[in-house]
């Protein structure tokens, strides 16, 4: 008997209603990725996305798309975080993530951590295109085993274009199986939870962020092209997470 | 093609510069995360499958042609840190002052008036490598090593290491060397028909974080 993987959708549309709010015209989801809408403020709608099974377990490919356009303001969170786990089919699980504002949309993907259990082996890719006037704060955040386990093979790519050039692609590979050196002093040096915090907004153009190190394992970096990011490594989740909140706090 | 050229190009003697660089050793010497040879391997290990892949798939490119400004953004986008964007544009404007010496060609030249300030230090290499009528495979091959070997030299000034326990490490990093020069130019290849987007873009959050910790020292050994 074959053992194939589930294969899950979710799309999100976001759209200016005409009265100072966000429509969600498109709101759907299958299988283990479920949305739900909840409680926004102001012309904000807040969409959870709630893991109604578990995984992704290998051979499972899922995919989010969420697209937001001129005038309307999403945010995107989970309800839990996503936990990457072997599964029965043989192969890589695939966790794909497309994401378009479009001018004058605004969002933010602030997604619970993704966490890589012993024997799993997860493909993430985050491909998100914004208009050359709209706004994003994205995180990502990725914790290397649950507690003291070895991870599994985490590999996630990110890309970030603004008006059509690229101005973040990026990928980390870890786990077993991964190139050599990944956890040595180049790379995590043995840091277990590692995140990204991109922010683009068009004022960035004008008046780029400037470089700093907030600590022990956290810089802000300009990118080329009116977007920052923030990269940081931590010993353990809540650490990332503390280190990732005080830079989003710190951008105003 | 003359092979002698890539060993003028490779020699840790050619004038581009290079040796005011550590490659991210100094910030983690200074952090205590190298301590000696074994830790200084494990650097470089994770250098050259990140910094060095990518940088070797772009030196490929360049040499098959693909166009110098494409990759040199496809490099600002592999490239978060500033300060490391800005330490590979003024490597980049060095070599390319000793290539166009060594090996004119109207190529250089033309890059040299579209990147004033200096394109990334591997697009350069690439251009240099293919004046010098060398092949995507040995510019690869320079990119991937001077990945690694800048920094094992850096560590015996920062560390007083034994010299010859920095060359053991970059000499039993050679397998692992070929395999990286095998999949920068296999990616080059594919950039030619797909575009730069199917270039690497291996990352090491820690070399990053660290050169931007380094540029903020008041005292230094490297530049970076």
């Amino acid at each position: 008997m074959t053992v194939t993987g589930v294969r899950a959708t979710a799309r999100i549309l976001a759209r200016d209603d005409g009265r100072g709010g966000t429509a969600l015209p498109v709101l759907e989801g299958d299988g283990p990725l479920a949305l739900r809408r909840t409680r926004g403020s102001g012309a904000e709608a807040r969409v959870m996305l709630v893991g109604a099974m578990s995984g992704p377990l290998g051979g499972d490919h899922f995919a989010v798309e969420a697209e937001v356009g001129d005038g309307a303001r999403l945010s995107v969170g989970s309800a839990a975080a996503t936990i990457a786990l072997p599964g029965q089919a043989k192969g890589e699980s695939r966790y794909d993530v497309r994401l378009n504002v479009a001018d004058g949309g605004e969002l933010c993907w602030l997604p619970e951590q993704l966490i890589s259990v012993h024997g799993s082996d997860l493909y993430v890719t985050t491909r998100v295109e914004v208009g050359a006037d709209a706004r994003l704060v994205l995180r990502e955040e990725q914790v290397l085993g649950r507690a003291g386990e070895e991870p599994g093979r985490l590999t996630s790519r990110l890309s970030v274009r603004v008006a059509g050039r690229m101005v973040l692609d990026q990928e980390l590979a870890c786990g077993p199986g991964a190139p050599g050196g990944w956890d040595g002093p180049a790379v995590l040096g043995g840091y277990r939870a590692v995140g990204q915090l991109v922010v683009v907004r068009p004022e960035f153009g004008e008046r780029p962020v400037g470089a700093r190190v907030l600590g022990d394992g956290v810089a802000v970096m300009p990118l080329a092209g009116p977007a920052a990011l923030v990269t940081a490594v931590a010993a353990d989740a809540l650490r990332l997470r503390r280190a990732l909140d005080e830079a989003l706090a710190a951008f105003g | 093609m003359s092979r002698a050229a890539l060993l003028v190009l490779a020699d840790g003697r050619f004038p581009a510069g290079g040796h005011a660089h550590s490659g991210g050793a100094e910030a983690a010497v200074k952090a205590g995360r190298i301590t000696g040879a074994g830790s200084l391997a494990d650097f470089c290990r994770g250098r050259l499958h990140t910094a060095g892949l990518v940088s070797g798939a772009v030196a490929a490119a360049a040499v098959l042609g693909v166009d110098p400004l494409e990759l040199d953004r496809a490099t600002d986008a592999r490239t978060p840190s500033p300060a490391l964007r800005v330490a590979a544009r003024k490597l980049g404007r060095q070599l390319m002052r000793a290539g166009r010496a060594t090996w004119p060609s109207a190529e250089l030249d033309a890059l040299a008036r579209q990147f004033p300030k200096g394109a990334h230090q591997p697009v350069v290499l690439g251009l240099v490598a293919r004046a010098a009528g060398l092949g995507a495979e040995d510019a690869a091959y320079c990119a991937a090593y001077e990945s690694v070997s800048g920094a094992a030299s850096a560590v015996v000034r920062l560390l007083s290491l034994d010299p010859f326990d920095a060359t053991g490490v970059l000499a039993r990093l050679a397998p692992e060397l070929d395999r990286v020069a095998d999949r920068a130019v296999e990616a080059a290849r594919a950039v030619v028909g797909d575009g730069v987007n199917a270039l690497p873009a291996a990352s090491a959050p820690l070399l990053e974080i660290g050169a931007e910790a380094h540029a903020a020292w008041a005292v230094r050994l490297f530049a970076s």
